[in-house]
């Protein structure tokens, strides 16, 4: 490939394609390299999407045929102990109307497949099969282009937008972002399993088309740093686990033989029961939050998405912050080209963009959270064992009174977990989240 | 009936190398100098087994997260991406 680029994309996930689709609604030649024999090949997932962030890139995205799984109509959290738990869901009609797609499920192996196809039409070349390799360099160390694995493999451009996410040795072996470290990231694992359309709106009690999002927190996984989701998709449920990465290591617990004991979790096997398994895929979460972020562009080149480590994990918002980073990106580097200025002082508007939206006033709230969970294991171990204790007396039916129940219930709890670490877990934890 | 790594592994489609794109750099440092040896755990594709006296790297079934990069304590693992088009091929995703 000897031609060249205004722009060359790594990565053709959701920040690489969203800035490959207004940069070429702009008239920029622009080219995006995708490892995977087509784009989403290597992505996951928990699975949701959010439509506003969409919208800004692709409005008429329901027209175009957006592979939707299901609308989002109801959020649940789940706090499990090893076979019972607390459920907690908010439901509102207004998500299947008015506010309908403000969350929907997507396959991505799909829906990145139909995004790609969107800033295809619009002008972007889009090159599946391709991995980067490395960076291009002036004798400066400005950022030229890409070096990819193919033969006569260069491709030089003007900007180099990194987008190729969590997983990154490119990051690694040119120093655009130091490699994280075992607790910066949680491991996850998740497996899609089929199950007719009609049962899965019986079991979670919605009508056709709507869906429901389940986080699961507490001890299901061995009193490791964790979270598991379950989300329905049109015919199917992905059912995820994650962990910190560096708790897989001093727990000595496998991610797949976790993921099998949570399917068993008496609150979760009824919803998957007689489901056949799909899938099995695994990936990266970021857990460093706000102080995990690299230098977001240089000379040549930006950063977007999970590359970038934008992610919020409270939230489960990780797609859309890759969609509207991505996006900021792109307009970055259409002002800076009309100035023919790409050196760092010439794309620093990216900066300034990312800090003024949402993105970083989110990730900046709650800088302390990752920290907050890692630290604290007792919220994955002992606090749920005993909080379902509670409910458990509380529910029981045997001829004690109330008022004795409370004895029963606050000697437990005095004794699995003293009142000045309780007291400090809340008050760490409401730091950590206000 | 709880599912085995093996046939959860068998769902998934992929499109194998020839050549590994994980290596072991030193396997004398993986039994005299790692105890622990986490990678045995944290691999969500067990690639990595115990052998007697080594770990093997079974690579056809790797699912690409790259813990076992930056998991193992002696930075011990060489990892590359599959060449363009190989490995995983995530049907859903």
């Amino acid at each position: 490939m000897k031609e060249a680029f205004d722009v060359a994309i790594v990565g053709a996930g959701p920040a690489g394609i969203s800035a490959a689709c207004v940069l070429a609604d702009a008239g920029i030649k622009t080219i995006v390299l995708e490892r995977g024999e087509y784009p989403g090949a290597k992505n996951v997932s928990g699975g949701v999407l959010y439509g506003h962030d969409l919208a800004r890139i692709i409005p008429d995205y329901v027209e175009r045929n957006c592979p939707i799984e299901r609308n989002i109509v109801e959020s649940r959290i789940w706090y499990l102990s090893r076979d019972a738990g607390y459920s907690l869901g908010y439901r509102d009609s207004i998500f299947a109307t008015d506010r309908k797609h403000n969350a929907f499920t997507v396959s991505r192996a799909k829906f990145d497949r139909w995004y790609a196809e969107q800033a295809r039409q619009k002008g972007a070349l889009v090159v599946p099969g391709t991995v980067v390799v490395d960076l291009l360099r002036s004798e400066r160390g400005d950022v030229t282009g890409v070096l990819t694995g193919r033969e006569d493999g260069e491709v030089r451009a003007k900007v180099t937008l990194l987008a190729d996410g969590i997983n990154s040795p490119l990051a690694a072996l040119t120093g655009f972002r130091s490699e994280p470290k075992p607790e910066e990231v949680a491991l996850a694992v998740k497996e899609v399993i089929e199950l007719p359309a009609e049962v899965i709106e019986q079991r979670f009690g919605v009508s056709s088309g709507d869906g429901v999002t389940t986080e699961v927190l507490g001890a299901i996984a061995g009193g490791m740093d964790s979270v598991g989701i379950i989300y329905t998709n049109r015919s199917s449920i992905s059912l995820g686990l994650g962990a910190n990465l560096a708790d897989f290591a001093d727990y000595k617990l496998k991610p797949y033989e976790l993921l099998e004991a949570f399917k068993e979790h008496p609150m979760v096997a009824p919803l998957i029961a007689d489901g056949r398994p799909l899938e099995y895929v695994a990936h990266w979460l970021t857990e460093g939050g706000y102080d995990a972020i690299p230098e977001l562009y240089g000379d040549g080149y930006l950063i977007a998405g999970d590359s970038a480590m934008l992610f919020n994990g409270l939230h489960r918002e990780g797609n859309n912050l890759a969609m509207a980073s991505g996006k900021m990106a792109a307009e970055t580097i259409i002002e800076a080209l009309s100035r023919n200025d790409v050196s760092r002082t010439g794309l620093a508007g990216y900066g300034k963009k990312l800090a003024d939206s949402y993105i970083l006033k989110d990730l900046k709230k709650y800088r302390k959270l990752g920290g907050f969970f890692y630290h604290h294991k007792e919220l994955f171990d002992q606090l749920p064992r005993l909080a379902t204790s509670a409910g458990r007396e509380m529910i029981t039916v045997n001829g004690v009174s109330k008022k004795e129940k409370q004895k029963i219930i606050s000697r437990n709890f005095r004794r699995g977990m003293p009142v000045l670490k309780l007291l400090r877990l809340l008050w760490q934890g409401w730091r950590a989240v206000k | 009936m709880s599912m085995k790594i093996e046939d959860k592994l068998f769902l998934d489609r992929f499109k194998v190398a020839d050549e590994s794109h994980l290596r072991i750099i030193d396997g004398e440092k993986c039994m005299a100098e790692c105890p622990d040896q986490p990678c045995l755990y944290l691999c969500p594709a067990n690639v990595y087994r115990r052998e007697g006296d080594r770990i093997s790297v079974n690579y056809e079934g790797c699912l690409e997260c790259g813990s076992c990069r930056i998991g193992c304590p002696h930075l011990n693992v060489e990892w590359r991406f599959p060449r363009g088009g190989f490995g995983i091929s995530h049907k859903f995703g």
